[in-house]
């Protein structure tokens, strides 16, 4: 047993150093749009991570996640941006003289994003989480929406409609990655906790948790601000790498892309959410192909579609859902255990064969 | 005579214009047995929920230990010493066994979040006691050959063994059983009778139970409580029921002899 824990601590410092090394190569060898898309891959990470403790664990149906985002997003950008360009970008009314000359540092900023978000997550969690199922996702809605109306309408904080530009950029993988990475292994901690059992228990039956006496409100607010933490840090490290932000951002309708992402990975799988995100973001990216104009063996010539590659998407979603309902990984969790057992096989069978 | 450990007092179930429990009295003294029967329908298991908190009675009041728990919550029940079973089985699906029983110490864990998530012993250490004590009361039961396997994949008498060690695992001093021999057979009845008895003297409980095998009730059960529609028919020990003509006439069934 313990040398299976030795083995496996090695196995997992291994892969970390695996990935550092991508990165690293990633970084020196790829090009400045490449890099875009795999930071935004990693965002995409966090986003679909963190929906999943709340949806796929914790089993409520929230679709504020693009609200959380909004305000996460927000508050870095107001927080990290020069005065000097916020003279500039609020010309139709003037900013409001307390933020007019605030200048934090990048990582402060962005984590006070999560915060915010959190704290919002809190005060919606309070009404909304004593409705369930699909009420639950028609209330989240409806608040990450009213956030999203009042990012719009406080002109002298936010710049409404205008929206945001001049964010100081981050360009390094290593960031996102890092931050992904960490979201990960967090959110993972919690989930293999006595609060990630609770979680389970909550939505496996309510009834049967609450009567051992789990504070059912309690534990779905404190997951559900979780969540709301970390898709404030999404969005926050969002507005760094697209460098402005806008309240059409964050329409509900990226919610559903967050939702797309969580299915197709499999509710209740967290390498699931991972594999998804970097499968749904690169997709995005190749399927632009489909967009141009083809010539198909010179019998049959496509014109370019604009909007093409999301009827592919939606095809393949929808078998997924036909076909592979649980997902790519359904609840599995990619370990080492499943592997190591899949080595040992391989090698009896090499022996047996070579006897 | 000793206190009672559980006491309702007139309580009442509407629903809507439905009553479904109407001013039943009840007492359970500690270390009893006592049985709550009656027909489908009678309003057995709407008692249960009045008095682990799912429900709140539309009158009367409840007590545990001498205080008041009328309209607490669920979870606040649970933590006062009150631990139930479901008629249909509730196990956490997607859990093992043992998981299944660590759901019920989770309230008692004496650490935070952040400690769990940062590792800090103060965390582990409690929750590995916490897990050796689950392992121990499953072996305690005779479920430890199956401590990892998924809940839901034991056999049926088991998941109803498991139901109850989860129960016992939040150190309850009162257990309500829903039907616990409910789909059994006669060999399994008996050895949940023996189960039952042997978990009482053990764990120094008190049982409270609902059941319909009449062999089960009458041959644990110290004292009896006979439902009808909401309204109480009958009260006694398992002789007394048997030989109540109004009981006999509602629920045990009248045989009618040709002379």
């Amino acid at each position: 047993m313990d040398e299976q824990l030795r083995t496996k601590f090695i196995l997992n410092i291994v892969f970390l150093l695996a990935v550092a090394l991508l990165i690293y190569w990633g970084q020196h060898n790829l090009n400045n749009f490449e890099i875009r898309i795999l930071n935004l891959a990693a965002i995409f990470a966090i986003l679909g991570v963190s929906l999943n403790l709340v949806l796929g664990f914790t089993g409520m149906f929230s679709l504020g996640h693009a609200g959380f985002m909004c305000v996460g997003a927000y508050t870095t950008a107001i927080l990290t941006m020069s005065p000097g360009s916020k003279a500039i970008i609020y010309f139709m009314e003037p900013i409001h003289p307390v933020l007019a000359n605030i200048q934090w540092p990048l990582l402060p900023a962005i984590l006070l994003g999560g915060i915010t978000a959190a704290v919002f997550g809190f005060v919606i969690g309070f009404p909304a989480l004593r409705l369930r199922d699909d009420y639950l996702a028609i209330a989240t809605l409806g608040f990450s929406e009213i956030i999203r109306i009042i990012v719009t309408n406080t002109i002298t904080i936010t710049n409404g409609a205008l929206g945001l530009k001049n964010i100081p950029s981050i360009k390094s993988l290593w960031i996102y990655w890092l931050a992904a990475i960490l979201t990960i292994l967090v959110i993972k901690r919690i989930l293999n906790s006595s609060w990630g059992y609770a979680f389970r228990a909550i939505r496996d039956n309510e009834i049967a948790a609450e009567a051992m006496g789990i504070n059912i409100f309690k534990h779905k607010l404190l997951s559900f601000t979780i969540g709301a933490f970390f898709a404030g840090l999404a969005g926050a490290l969002m507005a760094h790498l697209i460098t402005s932000v806008d309240p059409t951002m964050f329409r509900f309708l990226f919610t559903f892309q967050i939702l797309l992402i969580v299915v197709l990975g499999g509710m209740g799988s967290i390498s699931g959410s991972v594999v998804a995100a970097l499968i749904v973001t690169i997709g995005m990216e190749v399927l632009r192909i489909v967009e141009q104009p083809m010539d198909l063996f010179g019998v049959v010539e496509i014109p370019g579609l604009p909007g093409m590659r999301m009827v592919i998407f939606s095809i393949l979603l929808l078998l997924v859902i036909l076909f592979y309902r649980q997902g790519l990984m359904g609840t599995r969790e990619f370990n080492w255990d499943w592997l190591l057992n899949k080595l040992d096989r391989l090698k009896d069978r090499m022996r047996g064969e070579a006897a | 005579m000793n206190k009672p450990i559980l006491q309702t007092d007139n309580i009442s179930m509407q629903f809507g214009g439905l009553t479904a429990v109407s001013e039943l009295s009840i007492q359970v003294l500690p270390g009893e047995i006592v049985g709550l029967i009656g027909p489908n329908g009678a309003g057995k298991t709407t008692v249960f929920n009045m008095i682990t908190g799912v429900y709140t009675p539309t009158l009367g009041k409840i007590y545990y230990q001498g205080n008041e728990i009328t309209g607490l919550k669920p979870d606040r029940i649970t933590s006062l010493g009150v631990a139930r079973t479901f008629q249909n089985i509730r196990l956490f699906e997607s859990m093992s066994v043992l998981e299944n029983v660590m759901i019920s110490k989770h309230v008692r864990l004496n650490a935070s979040l952040a400690e769990a998530v940062l590792g800090l012993p103060r965390y582990t250490n409690n929750r590995k006691a916490q897990k050796e004590e689950c392992i121990e009361l499953l072996k305690r039961v005779e479920l430890e050959d199956v401590i990892n396997e998924p809940a839901v994949s034991l056999p049926y008498g088991k998941q109803r063994r498991l139901e109850i060690v989860r129960a016992l695992a939040t150190n309850p001093q009162l257990l309500l059983l829903d039907e616990p021999a409910a789909g059994m057979n006669p060999n399994e009845s008996i050895e949940l009778m023996q189960f039952i008895r042997r978990i009482r003297d053990e764990f120094h409980i008190t049982v409270l139970m609902i059941e319909h095998h009449m062999e089960v009730v009458m041959g644990i059960c110290e004292r009896i409580y006979v439902l009808d529609y909401g309204l109480t028919l009958a009260q006694g020990n398992p002789e007394q029921i048997q030989n109540n003509e109004k009981v006999i006439e509602a629920y045990l069934g009248v045989v009618e002899l040709d002379a």
